[in-house]
């Protein structure tokens, strides 16, 4: 049986964006129900190992950091593709998150004073952490930071937080639907008022009613098939539900990561923690090559720049042998039975598991592998998506957008909890000011569309490919022409297969016809969202041509301040035959573009003046549907403040561009 | 060397499916290097058999989705490889949970009503203060705390166990692990004597009948003969401070 009901805020997703969305709106006395794909403890959040970033500044290696350095290593992360707005919300409120979460018992690994012996660039060191540190909360060093930021409880950082988070949840009470997913948004074209759903137990569709829909659905890893890092439900439901509407944009869906060490072939991630604690990367000659390629960050530069001299290796045909492939190697030898059966542990278990072998003995195969995507629901700084009212989105699945064109390790762990806080405590302002008024007609129809779907698929008979078989091509298409090293040409090739396949999932039949849950319709009933994902991600590759962050377009290798200083939108209604592409600035300037001080140092400079840029920024996001955010929440932009940032933490300054 | 061909013998049943019976079924793959049951059973789900129901999906035994019966003893299935294993294969759902359909089972239910018996969460001191700076701890403790909590609910101490067999109010050797967790957690309110109501009667410890093999089949090594020693010996010690 069918059946409507309602609800306060339904968060779509039980993550730790989610769910940390889900506890403020809670404890304000809000009905909350959260729809996950599997119970939340298994959420991908889990599989967060090395760290959180947080300017805590408590060992002696993170001596001088601020929210300032956070700020600046982000935005030159970003590749200058981040909305600096939120990226100083973002710096200035992680310290308080990584806090709340000690305080919901997560046991982050602490500060042993006295000398504590680490491998810094090549080399083994003894440094004394400071007795009046001793207890508080450690880092460690992660790629593109000035300061060791990362927080961390060993490799399973991101399993402490989720478990703790949802205990949380449960003592708040929240209505967690394990097993549950959304098939469409319900809305009358103005605003959202819930979702249609399915329940993956039984296979019922019903509706939920509410007044605040929170989308927290992660990322679209898996349109890269098995190339990725992400978990089998990472499918990009989120932007799926959001695109379909037509109305919400999708921001920056070409701005796709590439974890340097993905193990190879499975994509099992090892920790970027690996690096930070002083792993090395070594070729088939064994020489470390990011010496000389970064020597100022070695492998430690951002995750875009290590992922592409990582694979140029792999080109000039340094890469190791294997039957799937050349890969690299990761090389942890030197660190150390005891570090890596507890700082670790989580690695240790992964190599012991999956490849057999010990890492203090041998080296481990890598090579980079789709990992992050910075593109999803387009929203303000509150978290309200563009030109819906009643729809949010935070975490993975949204576009903040604190990450720009890379995203830094440790950083997105923080953006769950950050973005969660405040997020939730806007849905939470906003939904006690609006009253449920959708008719149930509107449901219904949402509600019949999506069971029309459904028995096409049952009905669907002939010669069709499998589902799976389409996954399948959707997944090469996206690894070897939409990958790290992107052109004109393959990019071309590749929206054009990618339409065809597309089309084609229209014609797929289904083997399992069975009444419940049915796996494979339950797959069938995501494929052709993750065929539009995969298009419009292509689609927005091949129109950009520049290259920044992890956007790299061999020809045209410049980052092109002139012409491609801002985000691309894309709007594309499940009806509609073409998606739109809109442009709008990336947000007001506060560190003006320049040089990241690791990677490629040239650039196309901008040509307007940063005035008549950010004077221009707010009517120019609001004419592409950004709706105008509350009174800021936790912090805002603080114009200038990152200036002598570096000096009053004895950090000579890299290239920040042209000032005022 | 030519590969092996594989046996799969594999519980089915569909119980939303009204002409489902419960029953065995076989399936044959020829084994390839590294295999493990997460691409075993992916590759019969899409090449033979797609209405076939199971649980995956970190695939790399972090998130605790796919604890089963292989060759009748739980573990997580992503982890293990075809060539630790006979060429046949037999592989059941985890008892003690509600069957969903074939090899997937209901933890969720189950773990949820757990934590809410044994209140899985830190039960504050005092409300959290954003101004101030962190509580310091003895990195030792933390690590003592990381041990127990990196318990990822996969179910397959459930499974194990003969008391929660036939026991469903028994918090198990998982619940057994998240009080430890808690009572050992300085942030933590609850007096000892709050505990001996969550743990000192049959749904609790003293449910335990000492079979430990939990102990052997937890998938992330955890120490579970020490938590239930450390808790045995907690509500003792507790419940003759009482009486005295």
């Amino acid at each position: 049986m069918e059946r409507i009901e309602s609800t306060d805020v339904l968060v779509i997703g039980g993550g730790l964006a989610g769910e940390r969305c889900a506890m403020e709106a809670a404890a304000a006395g809000l009905r909350v129900t959260i729809l996950s794909l599997v119970p939340p403890r298994r959420s991908h959040s889990c599989a967060a190992q090395g760290g959180m970033q947080a300017a805590l500044a408590n060992c002696f290696m993170a001596e001088g950091d601020s929210p300032d350095l956070h700020f600046l290593d982000t935005v030159r992360g970003s590749d200058w593709g981040a909305d600096q707005e939120v990226a100083r919300i973002f710096a200035d409120n992680a310290p308080i998150a990584v806090r709340e979460l000690a305080h919901f018992g997560v046991p982050w690994t602490r500060v042993r004073p006295g000398p504590n012996q680490y491998h810094i660039k090549g080399e083994k060191v003894v440094i004394d952490e400071p007795a009046h540190k001793a207890g508080m909360i450690m880092h460690r060093d992660f790629g593109g930071t000035a300061k060791w930021r990362a927080c961390y409880a060993a490799a399973g950082t991101g399993h402490a937080a989720l478990y703790a988070v949802d205990g949380e949840v449960v003592r708040l009470g929240v209505d967690v639907r394990d097993r549950a997913e959304a098939l469409s948004l319900v809305h009358d074209g103005g605003r959202c008022w819930g979702a249609v759903t399915r329940c993956l137990r039984s296979g019922r569709l019903g509706v939920t009613l509410a007044r605040s829909t929170v989308i927290a659905t992660g990322g679209y890893g898996r349109i890269y098939g098995q190339y990725t890092t992400n978990a089998t439900i990472n499918e990009g439901t989120g932007a799926s539900l959001a695109m379909d509407t037509g109305l919400v944009p999708l921001g920056n869906m070409e701005a796709v990561q590439f974890h340097p060490t993905g193990l190879w072939p499975s994509g099992i991630l090892v920790t970027e923690g690996c690096r930070g604690d002083g792993g090395y990367l070594l070729n088939r000659e064994m020489e470390r090559f990011m010496v000389e390629l970064e020597p100022a960050k070695q492998e430690l530069a951002s995750r875009d720049v290590v992922s592409r001299h990582m694979m140029q290796q792999i080109i000039d045909g340094k890469g190791v042998d294997h039957p799937a492939g050349p890969h690299l190697w990761l090389d942890l030898r030197h660190l150390g039975v005891e570090h890596l059966t507890t700082k670790l542990r989580e690695v240790f278990e992964i190599c012991r598991d999956f490849l057999g072998i010990k890492p203090w003995e041998e080296l481990i195969p890598v090579r980079p592998t789709q990992h992050y995507s910075m593109g999803g629901v387009r929203v303000n700084k509150d978290g309200e998506a563009y030109s819906l009212a009643g729809l949010y989105a935070a975490g993975e699945a949204a576009c903040w957008d604190m990450h720009g064109f890379n995203r830094l390790g440790g950083n997105s762990l923080a953006e769950t909890l950050v973005a969660g806080r405040i997020v939730g405590q806007k849905v939470a302002e906003m939904t006690r000011r609006v009253p449920l008024q959708v008719d149930t007609g509107t449901a219904s129809e949402f509600l019949d569309r999506d069971r029309d779907r459904v028995r096409a698929w049952l009905e669907r008979s002939g010669e069709g490919r499998s589902v799976y078989a389409i996954r399948d091509a959707i997944g090469e298409i996206m690894i070897n022409k939409v990958g790290i090293f992107r052109t004109g040409s393959d990019l071309a090739e590749a929206v054009e297969e990618l339409r065809a396949l597309h089309d084609e999932v229209d014609r797929a039949v289904l083997g399992c016809k069975d009444p419940g849950v049915n796996p494979e319709l339950s797959f069938a009933l995501r494929l052709k969202g993750m065929a539009r994902l995969a298009l419009v991600t292509a689609m927005g590759a091949s129109a950009r041509t520049e290259s920044r962050g992890a956007h790299c377009r061999v020809d045209f290798p410049d980052r092109d301040d002139a012409n491609w200083l801002n985000r691309t939108l894309v709007r594309w209604g499940r009806e509609d035959s073409d998606p739109d592409f809109e442009y709008e600035p990336v947000g007001l300037l506060d560190l003006p573009p320049g040089h990241r001080g690791y990677g490629k140092a040239s650039h196309v400079e901008m040509t307007d003046t940063l005035d008549d840029y950010n004077g221009a920024v707010i009517d120019e996001q609001r004419r592409h549907g950004m709706r105008d955010p509350g009174q800021p929440v936790g912090s805002e932009l603080k114009p200038g403040a990152w200036r002598d940032a570096e000096a009053r933490a004895g950090i000579k300054a890299i290239g920040t561009g042209r000032s005022r | 060397m030519t590969a092996r061909k594989l046996t799969f013998e594999i519980f089915r049943f569909n119980p939303e499916d009204p002409e489902s019976e419960p029953r065995m079924q076989a399936f044959t793959l020829e084994e390839e290097p590294y295999m493990t049951l997460f691409r075993a059973l992916n590759r019969i789900r899409e090449e033979q058999d797609s209405g076939l129901q199971f649980d995956f999906s970190c695939r790399s035994a972090v998130c605790g989705s796919c604890g089963m019966m292989v060759n009748g003893r739980p573990t997580l299935a992503c982890k293990t490889l075809t060539s630790d294993l006979a060429a046949t294969v037999r592989l059941h759902p985890l008892p003690a949970f509600k069957l969903i359909g074939d090899l997937s089972v209901d933890t969720g239910t189950w773990f949820r009503a757990m934590a809410e018996q044994v209140g899985a969460w830190v039960h504050e001191r005092a409300p959290f203060d954003p101004a101030a700076v962190e509580e310091p701890m003895d990195d030792e403790l933390a690590a003592a705390i990381y041990e127990s909590d990196r318990c990822i609910e996969c179910g397959c101490c459930v499974a194990s166990c003969g008391v929660a067999n036939v026991r469903p109010g028994f918090v198990a050797p998982a619940g057994m692990n998240r009080i430890a967790r808690f009572m050992m957690d300085p942030r933590d309110a609850r007096a000892d004597t709050d505990w001996f109501e969550v743990i000192s009667d049959d749904d609790g410890v003293f449910g335990c009948i000492g079979l430990m093999a939990c102990h052997d089949v937890c998938p992330k090594e955890l120490p579970l003969l020490e938590v239930y020693a450390y808790l045995r010996r907690k509500a003792l010690g507790t419940a003759f401070l009482r009486k005295g």
